[in-house]
């Protein structure tokens, strides 16, 4: 016996449409008929590039999310987000100063910030955006480093920003800054980059390159793996 | 004894020596001051407009913090975060439409109504003459014309001491071994914000406020809030005029911290 499928509501762009229940927001517009061209990516909560607002039926709240991570409720409002148009400042990463004064020079309007927390609510990595923005007023680049690692740029706290900060790209900044001037030197990569450019490793490149595929599959599934450890932090 | 301690942003930027010598000098009191982990701009003026509350939310999720933190006091040094930050708990203790609407906006935070007290570190220094005595082991032994500023004495609601003639910072110094000259300019404003937006006026104030400390026998000027500390500071270097002649400008606490046997103030 075929098994009925339960259907919700759901407007897009104001127009209502009965789709299963159980979709993302994403597979929903699509089971509606249409095409995403711009604002779909990885389609796995990575990307950031569906960014979506929403409505409930009866809440008026306006509600911010991935699309292809959150499922469609009977009675929602959806509009798809192709694009956060944001200032970004133009820098030459060679020639800035990694000083407190830096994210507030290239991007002054985080002076603005009201403390609202707008930002941390629209966020869909659950990231403590007003605290990263904050961090960044007091030129603490670590701080405001660390506390955006897990953005991916999906431009929804700009958006939704009323002090018309552009958070993500002041952050972006601030791990740049501090990845370059800051962070401790991995040094065993530079070693490492030294061994491959003096060609340490060529010979064997050489002889694996000439191997057959099922030699090569052998080789794989034999090779070593080094067990994972812990990634060593400033302190140790 | 241990108590919360706001910084606000210029304390961690143009005012580090500021912060570093008052916790110096507040550890030799007994006192520590004990930085919130969270701790967001102060909204850096108390905003007058009463129907747009948008620009209280820093002041009152500061307060939040302190009290979701444990403590029923926050001390903070910077003149500007101190004024904001009491102005807004008066608010939150008497307004309650007010209070209503912040607290069902800020529906991420549990709810406030004033329940954490504000104190700048002078209020604290009040009552502690003996203590303060004790630990001078060399006495300051300049001339110094004390310097107010206007976010410690008004709105007189939030005063820390006599709005019109204040006297705490005084006897602070005649504590510390200094004497203090007549400056009838202790009160009156730096030129504020006026910096960034028409600077020959606080470079005239400037003029005004540290040319009469130097005429009344002052050897330095003493205040509390790094804004007043930063136009009377840097814009002497603009003032233009052939009879002017500068005076080193320092916060109170680093005269604590010299007094206390501790770094001396630069000469300037």
């Amino acid at each position: 016996m075929q098994r009925k499928m339960k259907m919700v509501r759901i407007y897009i762009m104001g127009k209502e449409y009965r789709v299963p229940e159980g979709l993302t927001i994403m597979k929903a517009m699509e089971y509606a008929g249409y095409r995403y061209i711009r604002g779909a990516g990885c389609r796995a909560g990575f990307c950031g590039a569906c960014a979506t607002v929403y409505r409930k039926e009866g809440d008026y709240k306006l509600y911010a999310d991935l699309a292809c991570q959150t499922t469609v409720e009977d009675g929602m409002y959806l509009v798809q987000l192709p694009f956060t148009p944001a200032n970004k400042a133009i820098y030459d990463l060679e020639k800035i100063k990694a000083d407190d004064k830096t994210l507030v020079n290239f991007y002054p309007e985080i002076a603005r910030c009201v403390s609202c927390n707008t930002c941390t609510k629209a966020c869909p990595q659950e990231l403590d955006v007003m605290d990263y923005i904050q961090a960044s007023l007091r030129g603490d680049l670590a701080k405001a480093a660390e506390l955006s690692f897990d953005c991916i740029q999906c431009g929804l706290c700009a958006l939704r920003c009323p002090a018309e900060i552009v958070h993500y790209h002041v952050a972006q900044l601030a791990r740049r800054l501090y990845g370059k001037y800051l962070a401790p030197k991995a040094k065993h990569l530079e070693k490492r980059v030294k061994e491959i450019e003096e060609g340490k490793f060529d010979a064997e490149l050489k002889k694996m390159m000439k191997k057959s595929i099922e030699e090569l599959r052998k080789m794989y599934n034999a090779r070593d793996i080094e067990p994972e450890e812990e990634m060593p932090t400033e302190s140790d | 004894m241990e108590i919360a301690y706001y910084p606000g942003c210029t304390l961690k930027t143009n005012a580090k020596e500021f912060e570093e010598s008052t916790i110096e000098a507040f550890k030799k009191l007994g006192i520590e001051l004990k930085e919130l982990n969270k701790w967001y701009c102060c909204g850096t003026v108390y905003s007058l407009a009463t129907d747009n509350l948008m620009y209280r939310l820093a002041a009152i999720r500061n307060l939040i913090k302190v009290k979701e933190e444990g403590y029923d006091k926050v001390v903070t040094l910077c003149s500007i975060c101190y004024n904001t930050l009491k102005q807004a708990n008066l608010m939150a203790q008497q307004d309650e439409e007010a209070m209503y609407k912040i607290n069902s906006f800020m529906d991420e935070e549990p709810d406030y109504h004033g329940e954490v007290e504000v104190l700048h570190p002078l209020e604290i220094l009040k009552g502690m003459e003996e203590k303060i005595k004790e630990n001078v082991v060399k006495p300051l032994n300049k001339k110094y014309a004390v310097y107010y500023g206007c976010l410690l004495l008004r709105p007189k609601e939030v005063a820390i001491d006599e709005y019109e003639n204040p006297s705490v910072m005084e006897k602070l110094v005649e504590m510390l071994g200094g004497s203090v000259v007549n400056f009838p300019f202790k009160n009156e404003c730096c030129g504020a914000y006026n910096v960034v937006s028409d600077r020959e006026a606080v470079v005239e104030r400037c003029y005004r406020i540290v040319g009469n400390a130097r005429k009344n026998g002052a050897d330095a000027i003493v205040t509390s809030c790094p804004l007043c500390h930063f136009n009377l500071s840097e814009m002497q270097k603009e003032i233009k005029k052939t009879d002017f002649v500068g005076l080193p400008i320092y916060y109170f606490s680093q005269l604590m911290v010299e007094a206390f046997g501790g770094r001396k103030c630069k000469e300037k």
